[in-house]
């Protein structure tokens, strides 16, 4: 099969394979301390993090799965079938040359080293719990930017990575960023220096290749005075007979007048629960933007959030969830404004397919001694057929005077007489879907990187495909 | 599904051929009956030499020559055969016959209700119509058992007298869209020759471009609508049009140029039914033929005039005239 040539090749068709596994390393099923120590072992992990190690699986233990208010779903995850660290024993490599020849395939089928090519600054290949490659630009290099897997991160530059690791996500946050911060393994490092603007996109490519796996990336990106980076994150797993799970921790950290911005689309099989916990801090004047397309797996929570902490700092979240049948997009955004001037934007919409279910869920906090802050929330949902369900939970607390805030929601069907419209002029009933679908997020998707929309674009293409008879 | 699909497309030409073969052998006899009411009136065109409907006792060689007229206009014609439409299990259009061949403009009037826009629907395969008798062949291939895209592609278009609006498409996209449709598989349209073509229709109807980067029909005035249902027209070039009441919700200035644009794409390869409540709009797209519904049936057929003795006498006139159809 050849691959093609876009920003993020995660469609299911190329995503749904898999080669027979060669792990050297391996922790078994089930999460006790054994486990813990075993990972912090084969990672020669330092004495601080297998503390922090240990104190995550505690916290994890004690912690209720949150089903008093989220999906009952979340029982089906047996945590003890699942095995939680996985890797082919080698070092992370440089050159593509050198990574493995199964793994190498893996992603030449997925056209990561093209894209390397074409039109990125840097690439980061993760395969089940460890990075296999990474690389980026001698000049983006040259510049002092660091882009590494976190276990390199942590090793090498314990100065930088220590003083952020942890503070964004504190690990008692959640029972997953709990389960993360306990058997935590590969993600990204990046650091930019102060004043450097990174042209191209960094990318991360996150594969799942076993089954009954759980993959537990931690990125930490931090952003030094007045630079600027686009991280981008793709996604894909084939789709086993049982539960996969993803439960990542993202740290972003912008300091003063820094831009972060923060691509994913992921594209997970059916059967993955994608529960990941994801965060902003802007300094002054700093900017951390979330672009969020979800589309795939079996249950999604995600809710990307920014801690606006300097004067004028920014958030903003631009997601996209398309639910289709059998899935559950639970997804939406926090806004937690701590300073004046604090500006924050949410732009939610959501697609439901068939039986597919699509929940927002947002969170916009300014407290009452805080002045001139504004928040300005949309979320629309897109009901595709009567059995489509979706619910909007949003929680706005905005005290205080010369604060403003402004809420829309909006839910639409696609009615039975556009698609006859639309079929009349010719089109089969799943392009007629899937250019209404199009339609809805059009004036979003416009916002995005050109690579992206490009690529979510036929991503919708396909899920309508398959999901119209 | 493969197999059914195969089975379908071996089905389809030898049920045209023996069909074909079933009215060349019939074609001696139907001769006269084939003008009879309910059918299309008998007054030829003088120019229309090569058709040879007339009503008198046809010598041999006026046979002949009708022989290889039906043959042609089996294959160039959209046929309605006596059709009868339900919805929700009530009868509105009743045993409804209609010829429109290529080249030929057909207007239809009629009082509100009498089915115009349920036929006009059904054509076009509405999936809340239930056709329970007739038939309906496109250039000889049955119409009803097709999707409604697959009809579409193959030549009808409706222009819809409510169309409906697609929020976030532009017309610049949906219409490529459509078009895209109708080329193979692997190959990819021209933009450039498709936005000049665009361009074009557009000056023609007297559109501002403007439009391309406007969703479909979102917001656009009642008139605008009609407009942009005319320039899709224009643009999927189909070999039947069907246009449910264009002319209302339109200035006299837009009339006339919507009538222009429809005229600019009159010619042999195009057929058109043109549903209209007002003899005004006849004026400006001259029809060959007028056709008079009633209770979802035709009353009264006729040449251009039968329009205006229709707005002169009404409704109750074209009834009267009514004839039970020679036969169902
Ligand atoms: N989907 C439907 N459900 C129920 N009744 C319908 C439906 N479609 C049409 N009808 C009924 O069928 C009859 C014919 O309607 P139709 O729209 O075809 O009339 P028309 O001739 O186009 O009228 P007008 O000149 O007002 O456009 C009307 O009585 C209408 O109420
Ligand atoms: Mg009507």
């Amino acid at each position: 099969m050849k691959t093609e040539t876009s920003a993020v090749n995660i469609d299911r068709s190329k995503g749904d394979f898999f080669y027979p596994e060669a792990h050297v390393r391996d922790a078994g099923a089930g999460l006790s301390e054994r486990t813990v120590r075993y990972i912090s072992d084969v990672k020669e992990d330092p004495d601080w993090v297998r503390e922090f190690r240990l104190r995550g699986l505690k916290t994890f233990l004690e912690k209720p799965l949150p089903t008093h208010w989220a999906s009952k779903d979340l029982e089906a995850i047996d945590f003890d079938k699942i095995r939680y660290y996985l890797s082919p024993g080698t070092e992370t490599k440089r050159s593509w040359e050198e990574v493995p020849d199964d793994i190498k395939r893996t992603f030449e089928r997925l056209g990561i080293p093209e894209q390397e090519r074409k039109f990125l600054a840097g690439v980061e290949a993760q395969f089940d719990s460890e990075a296999v490659y990474s690389n980026i630009k001698k000049a983006v290099g040259e510049q002092g930017v660091i882009f590494v897997g976190s276990t390199e991160g942590l090793k090498n530059y314990p100065e930088i990575f220590r003083k952020w690791f942890g503070k964004v996500i504190p690990i008692a946050d959640n029972k997953f960023s709990a389960l993360n911060s306990a058997v935590f393994s590969g993600g990204s490092f990046i650091y930019v220096p102060p004043g450097v603007k990174v042209k191209h996109p960094l990318q991360a490519y996150f594969r799942i290749n076993a089954e009954n796996f759980g993959q537990f990336e931690r990125t930490l990106i931090i952003a030094d005075e007045g630079s600027e980076v686009t991280y981008m994150e793709g996604c894909t797993a084939p789709k086993f007979n049982t539960p996969t799970l993803h439960s990542a921790v993202v740290e972003l950290v912008a300091l003063k007048g820094a831009k972060i911005q923060y691509i994913t689309v992921q594209n997970w099989a059916s059967n993955v629960f994608n529960l990941v916990t994801k965060r902003g801090l802007a300094q002054e004047n700093a900017e951390v933007k979330w672009i969020d397309c979800n589309i795939g797996s079996r249950l999604t929570m995600k809710y990307p959030s920014v801690i606006m902490k300097g004067r004028k700092a920014r958030g903003e979240v631009l997601s996209i969830a398309l639910a289709n049948d059998g899935q559950h997009q639970d997804t939406g955004a926090k806004m937690i404004h701590a300073a004046d001037e604090t500006t924050s934007n949410i732009i939610s919409k959501s697609i439901s397919i068939g039986k597919g279910r699509a929940t927002y869920r947002g969170l916009v906090h300014v407290p009452k001694h805080l002045k001139n802050c504004k928040n300005n929330t949309e979320c629309d949902a897109l009901l595709i057929n009567s059995t489509s369900r979706t619910d909007t939970y949003p929680a706005i607390t905005v005290r205080g005077t010369g604060n403003a805030v402004q809420h829309e929601a909006s839910v639409s069907q696609v009615s039975a007489e556009q698609i006859f419209y639309m079929q009349q002029r010719g089109l089969s009933e799943a392009q007629a879907m899937s250019l209404s679908v199009n339609g809805f997020v059009n004036d979003l998707v416009r916002q995005f990187p050109m690579e992206y929309s490009v690529e979510l674009k036929r991503l919708i293409e396909l899920e309508m495909e398959g999901s119209v008879g | 599904m493969p197999v059914p699909r195969l089975s379908r497309c071996l089905w389809r030409p030898m049920r045209f051929c023996l069909s074909l073969l079933a009215r060349v052998q019939a074609a001696n006899w139907t001769l006269g009956l084939y003008h009879g009411v309910g059918r299309n009136p008998p007054a030829p065109r003088s120019s229309d030499t090569k058709r040879a409907r007339d009503s008198r006792e046809p010598n041999r060689s006026q046979i002949c020559r009708s022989d290889v007229y039906l043959l042609f206009a089996f294959m160039n014609e959209l046929n309605i055969e006596n059709l009868h439409i339900a919805v929700n299990g009530q009868e509105i259009v009743r045993g409804l016959t209609l010829r429109v061949p290529r080249g030929e403009v057909h207007a239809l009037m009629g009082p509100n209700g009498s089915g115009k826009s349920t036929l006009a629907k059904v054509l076009a395969g509405h999936p809340d119509y239930q056709v329970t008798a007739g038939r309906v062949l496109m250039d000889g291939e049955n119409l009803l058992e097709l999707e409604p895209d697959e009809r579409a592609r193959r030549g009808l278009f409706l222009a819809f007298q409510y169309p409906s609006e697609i929020p976030g498409v532009t017309i610049a996209n949906f219409l490529r869209a459509a078009l895209q449709s109708r080329v193979p598989e692997g190959e990819e349209l021209e933009a450039t020759d498709y936005y000049a073509k665009l361009y074009e229709k557009m000056e023609l109807l007297g559109m501002d471009r403007s439009f391309t980067s406007r969703a479909v029909n979102e917001g656009f005035s009642g008139g605008e609508k009609k407009r942009a249902e005319i320039l899709q027209l224009a643009m999927l070039e189909p070999k039947y049009a069907v246009l449910d009441e264009t002319d209302s919700g339109l200035d006299i200035d837009a009339l006339k140029t919507v009538a222009h644009g429809v005229n600019s794409l009159r010619g042999p390869d195009l057929g058109i039914l043109l549903i209209t409540h007002y003899q005004r709009l006849l004026n400006y797209i001259v029809p060959d033929y007028v056709h008079v519904m009633v209770g979802g049936r035709i009353v009264r057929s006729g040449r251009k005039e039968l329009a205006l003795e229709l707005e002169e006498r009404g409704y109750d006139w074209a009834r009267e005239g009514a004839v039970e159809p020679a036969f169902r």
